[in-house]
């Protein structure tokens, strides 16, 4: 993975429009996250393999950056995006990792199944 | 605190949801037992595919890491010399929402393959993670569902805030200090999950008494009664 350059990730982002894909978002604090903070609320949601076509995409921010797709009856967005690179499969993997090394965000867009 | 001596077992049957939660808790245990050429078996339900530590400059992905945990989950086995490890094959995070029956199903089968007379888990209701409660219900929904004199015994390990106040102080103690070496290599095969404690650990706040010193000179187990404390639920 890579810090983000925003005209590049566009450009790809630009690749996959209107064509069916893979999406992965995730967004966690860590399942320990109110074990060591009583206080914190405890927060997450994580989809796998949606199948889906987005009309357009685009980065927007100075970094962390966001990333919004534009579908025919809806939307895909993630925050907080700092990083960007490919898996084996020439998947798309933008993450946000926080100050600590930890993945806080991931938004991954492919033309196959994610494994 | 007063530690005894490791019981002679006839096959130790270990079941974490995650590639590392042996390293932790239990890996001085399962080194004194395959130091007695007592075979244990370590049944691991996923690959840990959720794991956070990615870094920063980043040295893995969500799509890398399951293979990268794979390969440090084999290291450990070794270096604690688990002759038979198992990846079951579920992913992280979705235990709780697997069908409750498939969970126990998958111990079941595996306590009538391999009649063990120890079998190592998480407390129910005090290990923390949801993939931990889930895997800690699957144990003891098999094992409570074997004729009472034929149960295994079922050691568990608890660390959720308020376990003492709950459930009190674990009854079983082990010295593990003579297989130090083996408990530090098997925590350094997971070094992409435990470079942060390894490091606090250099730098020398593991004083004696503290919970760090403790992790790697002693082991902790709440044996599991099927009495009244049983708290775990019939599968609805």
């Amino acid at each position: 993975m890579e810090p983000i350059l925003p005209d590049k990730v566009q450009e790809l982002i630009d690749r996959f429009a209107g064509e069916e894909i893979y999406l992965h978002l995730e967004t966690t604090n860590g399942a320990y996250a109110s074990h060591f903070n009583e206080k914190f609320f405890s927060a997450g949601a994580y989809i796998r393999n949606a199948k889906l076509i987005y009309e357009h995409g685009k980065i927007v921010g100075d970094g962390p950056y966001r990333v919004g797709l534009k579908l025919e009856i809806g939307w895909v967005y993630a925050e907080g995006l700092t990083h960007y690179g490919f898996d084996e499969d020439g998947h798309l993997l933008m993450a946000g990792h926080d100050f600590d090394g930890k993945l806080a965000v991931a938004l991954q867009i492919g033309k196959t199944p994610f494994k | 605190m007063k530690t005894m001596e490791v019981e002679q077992e006839r096959h130790v049957l270990v079941i974490f949801p995650h590639p590392d939660d042996e390293a932790f808790g239990v890996s001085g245990t399962i080194a004194i037992h395959t130091g007695r050429e007592t075979p244990v078996t370590y049944a691991c339900l996923t690959l840990g595919e959720m794991g956070r530590n990615l870094g920063n400059p980043p040295f893995a992905t969500r799509e890398s890491l399951p293979d990268i945990r794979k390969a440090e989950l084999k290291k450990a086995a070794e270096a604690i010399g688990i002759q038979d490890l198992r990846m079951m094959g579920l992913r992280d995070k979705t235990l709780e929402f697997e069908d409750d029956q498939k969970m126990m199903d998958l111990v079941t089968d595996l306590i009538h393959e391999l009649d063990p007379s120890l079998i190592i888990t998480f407390y129910p209701g005090y290990s923390v993670h949801p993939d931990h409660e889930a895997t800690a219900r699957a144990v003891v929904r098999a094992v409570r569902a074997i004729e009472e004199n034929k149960r295994p015994k079922l050691h568990c390990v608890a660390f959720a805030n308020n376990t003492l106040e709950e459930i009190g102080p674990a009854d079983i103690h082990y010295d593990i200090r003579h297989v130090y070496d083996q408990k530090m290599d098997a925590m350094k095969a997971h070094i992409s999950q435990t470079i942060w404690m390894l490091k606090d650990l250099e730098s020398g706040v593991a004083q004696e008494g503290s919970e760090l010193h403790d992790r790697f000179n002693y082991e902790h187990f709440w044996t599991y009664t099927f009495d009244e404390n049983d708290k775990v639920s019939e599968i609805k």
